[in-house]
């Protein structure tokens, strides 16, 4: 086939940027699809938020003070729906579009058009969900878990909240299939697989997970619409089903969900910590290695969500030792991150700030979670608010730190422009602060034998609660500084130049900044990536 | 090929901009929203019906923007290879859609369907709750949800009409696999033949499984709200006879193309993408057959 003139003259169109809604709406352009992911994120995260600071200023003292028990409980679910689906995990999403072809060299992801599809499905799926606040028997408050007979007995909110899960998984799926299908097909020549960046790395193992088990979910809530609607029995006894089926279900799908919300942060603190350490990155086949072993794990344990239903005693013991077996692989990477920074120069631009709040942070999570892993001391933390301090240890500190920390490290690549670095400090003090106050006495209040989801507690629990809702409001207007700071840095930051971190690593840092609207026109050479990819 | 002197083209592909994927959003909102008002007796159900059409238009409209640019040679080696991984990994996702259902059977089979009968700990379920419940499978639970006015119902037996029908759909995947060659061949009249006799037999695989449904809903008791069995039973066959119908349809779109000449021996990804995915439903199938129907 005579392909080779015609291919250079389709080119040639496409070179200069469109303009006006077009170049939006229409977007086959990585970066613009990023950008509109994490604009997205950043958007639903405050909505989230806000919906925390309703939560907690109710909990500020004991009894019934602002909100009504149902709308309370509408926060919780809708709270973590929000954040898990539509803060953290666009989040990735859109970090994975603006790096991984930066960082492989490759003009774009490689089906652009589908890329496209899987971001303009998110604001209609949350149209729909967001919609629930203003349904007859208002919005879902049965926990994002959707727990039948409960979840059942919602009102008009039941299919909304359903097919916006479904729009959400297919956006997920087509995401994910694009980001496997760029790593494998995409990669400059030269660029192995052992010498991918470790984000690319966490970031292909995600998606896999992604692929394996948002269908799962998509079928759980299938099965939660027909029985509603439909006169199916899955989950009801009387016709032979079982409640507890949809748990085991829902957490085949959720464990993993846990996995692909945190794996892309281990990518980015694997990024952050050689930079800022001037060292590479210690034991790089090991982390890549601990990675996949903790994607495969994540699908051998999720009945760990669930000890307290009942199962059998193999069960419950099968779960608690493979769950067990993911401090293994987690404890590599810790031990390598650390083993990364000994000796190292060590310099902490805020970047690095949130990367370490993250080490130190993330560690007490997995440890708490160690605890939770253990069947009878379960029994008594199970839907405590010792679990609610444990999720959010690994998912504030966790999964946020390390996206804040990522925009951060790589905002003068985007934007060809230096941010207010002294101002990301005191973002960060204030975070990494506000975050310890917030979180940390919910341990303490769990512990004690406060339960979560309820809108009002009994009076000893008031103190450690207090101090709860002071430190999330603090966290919350802080995280303010962050779109403004990254609003100041594109008007009017100082240039930033190609390698903005002296010792930085990676394709991406090898063009210029801000870095061309189509990334690797043509494959970098081998030069290029050797040194690139210099782990 | 032109491009032979290079292991990846020199040059990358990057698509235009497409006014498409926007379209498929909008279509796809609309279609929840009415079913979210149809569901909730609100008024504004019928916008599933401009949603589906807009939907079947995007899918027109895109899949002819991309065939027209491949055919126009604009893709290189790579992006075939794209669009392959891209295909190999939807249909991988579907794979695990099913799992979720022959899990949920699985599940409910062995684990749940005992239990509420009382073995082993769960003994109280017999002595206080249901004592004349027989945990036999096929079981529509111990309150005998659905069936006929007594709570019974009957299945369908394996081999009859779903033993036929696996007859079927394995010849179907033949018929593909022949006109995958004729078309490697060159064979044109052999290619669309072949395919011609797999997507008739796609239908008519379709039509039996509409006349074995009418069958168990007018005289076997067996519904969708017949217990456990009538939820696994049509919710699983209900999903791949959907997905046949989508992969008969896909037959006949690109037999309406090998009969306008395209594809040519060795660039016909459409084609190739279309036999997986027949392939997969003709999988799921065997699993249908033999843990639904047969075991």
């Amino acid at each position: 086939m005579a392909t080779h003139a015609h291919t250079d003259a389709v080119h040639d169109d496409h070179d200069h940027k469109p303009h006006g809604w077009r170049r939006w709406v229409f977007s086959t352009n990585h970066k613009d699809i990023g950008t509109m992911y994490l604009v997205f994120a950043c958007t639903m995260f405050f909505v989230g938020g806000t919906m925390a600071l309703i939560i907690r200023a109710e909990l500020f003292e004991p009894g019934l003070q602002f909100v009504d028990p149902q709308f309370f409980n509408s926060m919780t679910a809708m709270h973590a729906l929000v954040m898990i689906f539509g803060a953290i995990m666009p989040a990735w999403v859109g970090l994975a579009n603006w790096l991984i072809p930066m960082q492989i060299g490759a003009p774009d992801m490689a089906l652009p058009r589908l890329n496209n599809l899987s971001f303009w499905i998110l604001p209609f799926a949350f149209m729909l969900l967001l919609g629930t606040l203003f349904v007859p028997g208002g919005a879902p408050a049965g926990g994002w878990t959707m727990y039948p007979p409960l979840a059942l007995q919602a009102g008009d909110s039941f299919p909304m909240m359903i097919f916006a899960i479904h729009l959400m998984g297919a956006s997920s799926i087509l995401g994910a299939i694009n980001v496997v299908v760029t790593v494998m097909n995409m990669r400059a020549p030269g660029m192995n697989l052992l010498k991918m960046p470790l984000f690319v790395w966490t970031w292909l193992i995600t998606a896999y997970l992604l692929v394996a088990v948002m269908p799962v979910l998509a079928g759980a809530v299938t099965m939660l619409l027909t029985d509603h609607y439909f006169g199916t029995s899955f989950f009801a006894a009387s016709g032979g089903g079982d409640p507890v089926m949809f748990q085991h279900i829902f957490w085949f799908f959720g464990h993993p969900e846990v996995y692909i919300m945190i794996l892309p942060a281990f990518g980015v603190v694997s990024e952050i910590i050689p930079t800022f350490s001037r060292k590479p990155l210690f034991g790089y086949e090991s982390m890549v290695y601990a990675t996949a072993a903790i994607g495969f794990l994540s699908f051998i344990v999720w009945a760990h969500h669930m000890f307290t239903v009942g199962m059998p005693l193999a069960g419950q013991l099968f779960f608690m030792l493979a769950t067990m077996l993911i401090s293994v692989p987690t404890g590599v990477k810790i031990f390598n991150w650390c083993a990364t920074m000994t000796r190292g120069s060590l310099t902490f631009e805020p970047p690095m700030l949130f990367a370490l709040a993250f080490l130190f942070l993330f560690t007490i999570g997995g440890f708490s979670g160690l605890m939770l892993a253990i069947v009878p001391a379960d029994f008594q933390y199970q839907d405590s608010y010792f679990v609610v301090a444990h999720f959010h240890y690994v998912l504030v500190p966790g999964s946020l730190f390390a996206i804040v920390g990522a925009v951060y490290y790589w905002l003068p690549k985007w934007v060809g422009r230096m941010y207010d670095q002294k101002l990301a400090k005191v973002h960060f003090w204030l975070s990494a602060i506000f975050v310890n106050v917030l979180f940390f006495p919910q341990h303490f209040l769990g512990l004690a034998g406060m339960p979560r989801r309820i809108p009002d507690y009994a009076t000893q629990f008031a103190d450690w609660n207090m101090v709860s809702s002071i430190g999330a409001f603090g966290f919350g207007f802080s995280q303010l500084l962050l779109p403004y700071i990254i609003i100041k840095c594109v008007k009017s930051g100082a240039p930033a130049p190609a390698r903005a971190w002296d010792s930085a690593h990676g394709l991406e840092w090898e063009l210029p900044s801000p870095a061309p609207f189509h990334s690797w026109e043509t494959p970098p050479s081998a030069a290029v990536i050797a040194r690139g990819a210099e782990h | 090929m032109a491009t032979a002197h290079a292991p990846a083209a020199d040059k990358y592909y990057v698509p235009h901009g497409s006014h498409w994927p926007i379209v498929g959003s909008v279509s796809l909102f609309l279609v929840m929203a009415g079913a979210v008002a149809f569901l909730n007796d609100w008024a504004g159900g019928w916008a599933f019906i401009p949603g589906a059409l807009l939907l079947a238009t995007m899918f027109f409209g895109w899949f002819h923007d991309v065939i027209g640019e491949s055919r126009s040679g604009a893709y290189n080696h790579q992006v075939d290879r794209s669009f392959r991984m891209g295909m190999m990994w939807f249909i991988f996702s579907e794979v695990m859609f099913f799992a979720a259902f022959f899990g949920a059977l699985f599940y409910a089979r062995s684990l749940a369907v005992p239990w509420i009968g009382g073995e082993g700990v769960k003994v109280f379920n017999k002595l206080l709750l249901w004592p004349n419940y027989d945990p036999a499978w096929p079981t529509n639970g111990p309150a005998r949800i659905g069936g006929h006015e007594d709570g019974t119902f009957q299945i369908i037996p394996a081999f009859g009409l779903p033993a036929l029908n696996t007859a079927i759909l394995l010849t179907s995947g033949v018929t593909i696999t022949i006109a995958h060659h004729a078309l490697q061949a060159g064979k044109r009249t052999q290619l669309k033949i072949f395919l011609a006799a797999t997507f008739v037999l796609g239908f008519l695989f379709v039509g039996l499984q509409a006349e074995e449904y009418a069958h168990a809903y007018k005289e076997l008791g067996l519904r969708l709200s017949t217990g456990i069995y009538g939820s696994t039973f049509f919710m699983l066959t209900g999903f791949h006879g959907l997905h046949v119908t989508i992969g008969a349809i896909m037959l006949v779109i690109i037999w309406l193309r090998t009969l306008k000449g395209h594809f040519t021996p060795n660039n016909h990804f459409a084609f190739e993408g279309v036999a997986w995915y027949w392939h997969f439903v003709d999988v799921v199938w065997l699993g249908l057959f033999i843990f639904v129907y047969w075991i």
